[in-house]
């Protein structure tokens, strides 16, 4: 398990407006594992999905850019790559899940033919050929009558039959690392799980590396292996999945685990955290969550503190930690 | 998709026998023509004379099917200062006015739907700023005005191209242009901005996301989507297009519809002005039946509503 796929090192990416600059991700590290899954969790506006877009520099141009840092795929460093190079390693060794998937299709297409695209890119076979593995690739996400569905519009299709074409599309490319960034709402909770654990049975297929964003712990629980919490556009806490969950180390990782109820103990009060996060464009000195920390320290408002290595694997950024 | 086209076409119909029955009830409203027709002198029994002639002597409705009947024979009657079938006149000028309506036609879609694009891909550029500049003054001038002064510039100074009349290919650049300017204008900016909406989608972004170039991005994806509300508008523009041909027929003496009508109503020449009124009226609905279709086409949504 140690063949690492896709290693993300002090990336930086910062939307520039009049008003300022906007720290979207301000030093976010991480490595993702051949066959593994990583979760990504964090409030609404944190930067997981900038981190994501980031990954495949689809960064929303021109207000945004990435400023610093390195995205090594298997050794190559993609930031330095043209965008003509980096056009091969979108679908075909990276895919992405949007956000939305229900918005995700181009109204006026149909299935096929934007499922056909997805294949097209990469062989250039006929079309006839590459209709029968348009429609092999929805049955494989268990899309009922596949072979009609090509012929639909996104708009005759459910929510839940949208996002698993958004999800054929991902898989076209036989990618080593799929990235799903997790819908907020739209979908139905049971929806969404049968989607991941849908996503998970082919990884088992294919060893490919996935980074799980979202906002649920419950999810990060039951399909992920390891996990990253992300607070204002840093990621405070990483580790194995069980580590994190019996000893949280961060403070804000306790809060969150405090609020979340659990999956398996029904909690009737929930421990919330006081106050708001930091607005990305007006960052307070030292430690984001200082603002908001029971622990607040003198030194916690000087300087960001470090990642302090715990046990195997897990570690989190917080100055008590460093005794 | 069918069902949809043949309740288009159904509303199309209706319109136009509703269009029918307005200009016939409006020719009869403006007063007795065989006033007009007869001398001031005439005795009342010429006068009943001509309106049996005329049909008018029978009740309305029969009057409304004659007209309709003929109208649908394109029998208008007789031209007032020519004395021949305006039939004959609109058959005469109407392919100048349908072959100026697709050379400025033309030079819109050669003109706006690339800039439109471009102007959205490179939002801020140089480009982009030209196309505003473009836009503005296409949109602000008035049509006239601008002919007049194509013609002051590159007939009159330069002495590049015919300042009036029909030919040559050339005798079409200025009038087209003086037409087509405005239109670029107006479908070029519609254009940019559903282009700037639409390349800020999701889909564009999976698009991106799938490793497709970015000119099937753009030309594909974004270009399809961001043309749905460009062709709705594109349907009203064309029914001004219409009556701005008047203008600009009359300032190039380019004979065509317009020419006629302007004429016409100068000399009061009624059945004439009826008829290339509700000639013009079919155009408009008929075009609007077409925008609608292409509409469907381009929208899926529509076609399996
Ligand atoms: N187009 C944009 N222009 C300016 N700021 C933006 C833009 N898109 C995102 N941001 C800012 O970047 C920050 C990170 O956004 P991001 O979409 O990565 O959040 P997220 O963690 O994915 O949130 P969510 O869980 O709601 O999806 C947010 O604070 C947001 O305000
Ligand atoms: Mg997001």
């Amino acid at each position: 398990m140690a063949e690492a796929v896709l290693e993300v090192e002090d990336l930086h990416t910062y939307f520039f407006n009049r008003r300022g600059v906007l720290k979207a991700v301000d030093g976010v590290s991480f490595t993702l594992y051949r066959g593994e899954t990583l979760g990504l969790v964090g409030e609404s506006g944190c930067g997981k999905s900038m981190t994501a877009l980031s990954i495949v520099r689809l960064v929303p141009r021109p207000a945004a850019r990435i400023v610093r840092g390195q995205v090594r795929l298997r050794g190559e460093d993609l930031l330095a790559k043209s965008e003509r190079e980096m056009r091969q390693v979108r679908g075909r060794r990276i895919a992405m899940i949007l956000q939305d998937p229900q918005a995700s299709l181009n109204p006026v297409f149909t299935i096929g033919n934007q499922l056909v695209e997805a294949f097209a890119v990469q062989r250039r076979w006929p079309r006839r050929r590459l209709w029968t593995l348009a429609a092999e690739a929805l049955r494989h996400v268990k899309v009922p009558e596949a072979a009609r569905r090509l012929y639909d519009f996104p708009h005759q299709l459910s929510g839940g039959m949208k996002q698993r074409v958004v999800g054929a599309i991902a898989l076209a490319g036989a990618p080593e690392v799929l990235i799903a960034d997790e819908p907020t709402t739209a979908l139905d909770v049971t929806i969404q799980l049968q989607f991941l654990r849908l996503l998970k049975e082919l990884q088992a297929e294919t060893q490919m590396a996935m980074l799980f964003i979202t906002h649920d712990f419950g999810i990060v629980a039951r399909l992920c292996d390891r996990v990253a919490v992300m607070y204002a556009g840093r990621i405070v806490e990483q580790g194995p999945v069980r580590a994190v969950f019996r000893q949280p180390a961060h403070p804000y990782t306790q809060a969150l685990m405090a609020s979340v109820p659990r999956l398996d103990v029904k909690v009737d009060t929930l421990a919330t955290i006081e106050g708001q996060p930091p607005a990305l464009d007006a960052l307070p000195e030292g430690c984001r969550f200082a603002p908001r920390c029971p622990y607040v320290e003198r030194r916690c408002q000087q300087a960001y503190p470090p990642m302090v290595p715990l046990q195997a694997d897990h570690a989190a950024a917080c100055w008590r930690l460093e005794g | 998709m069918y069902r949809y086209v043949a309740r288009r076409c159904l509303q199309a119909l209706l319109a136009l026998l509703v269009l029918s029955a307005v200009v016939f009830g409006l020719v009869r409203l403006t007063g007795d023509p065989t006033l007009l027709m007869l001398p001031e002198d005439a005795s009342a029994e010429d006068i009943a004379r001509l309106r049996r002639a005329l049909g008018l002597d029978r009740p309305l409705p029969v009057q409304y099917w004659i007209f309709l009947r003929n109208a649908l024979q394109g029998d208008f009657g007789r031209s007032i200062r020519g004395q021949v079938p305006v039939r004959d006149l609109i058959a005469e000028r109407f392919p100048y006015s349908l072959r100026l309506a697709a050379a400025s036609f033309a030079i819109t879609l050669l003109l706006a739907v690339p800039l439109g694009v471009l102007a959205a891909v490179y939002k801020g550029s140089w480009l982009d700023r030209l196309a505003q500049v473009v836009a503005v003054l296409g949109q602000s001038l008035p049509m006239f005005w601008v002919g007049i002064l194509l013609i002051q510039v590159f007939a009159v100074q330069l002495r590049l191209l015919p300042s009036g009349g029909t030919g040559s290919v050339a005798h079409y650049v200025l009038p087209a242009f003086t037409l087509g300017w405005w239109l670029v204008a107006g479908i070029m900016r519609l254009l940019r901005s559903s282009m700037l909406e639409v390349l800020d989608s999701e889909f564009v972004k999976l698009a991106r996301l799938k490793g497709l170039s970015e000119a099937r991005v753009i030309w594909k994806h974004a270009l399809r989507n961001a043309l749905i509300p460009v062709v709705t508008f594109g349907g009203i523009y064309l029914a001004v297009l219409i009556t701005a041909a008047i203008l600009v027929e009359t300032v190039f003496a380019w004979p065509g519809l317009g020419r006629l009508v302007y004429e016409a109503i100068v000399f009061r020449d009624f059945p004439v002005v009826q008829a290339v009124v509700l000639l013009t009226a079919a155009l408009v609905i008929v075009s609007s039946l077409v925008v609608d279709i292409l509409y469907a086409y381009l929208d899926p949504r529509i076609r399996y509503g």
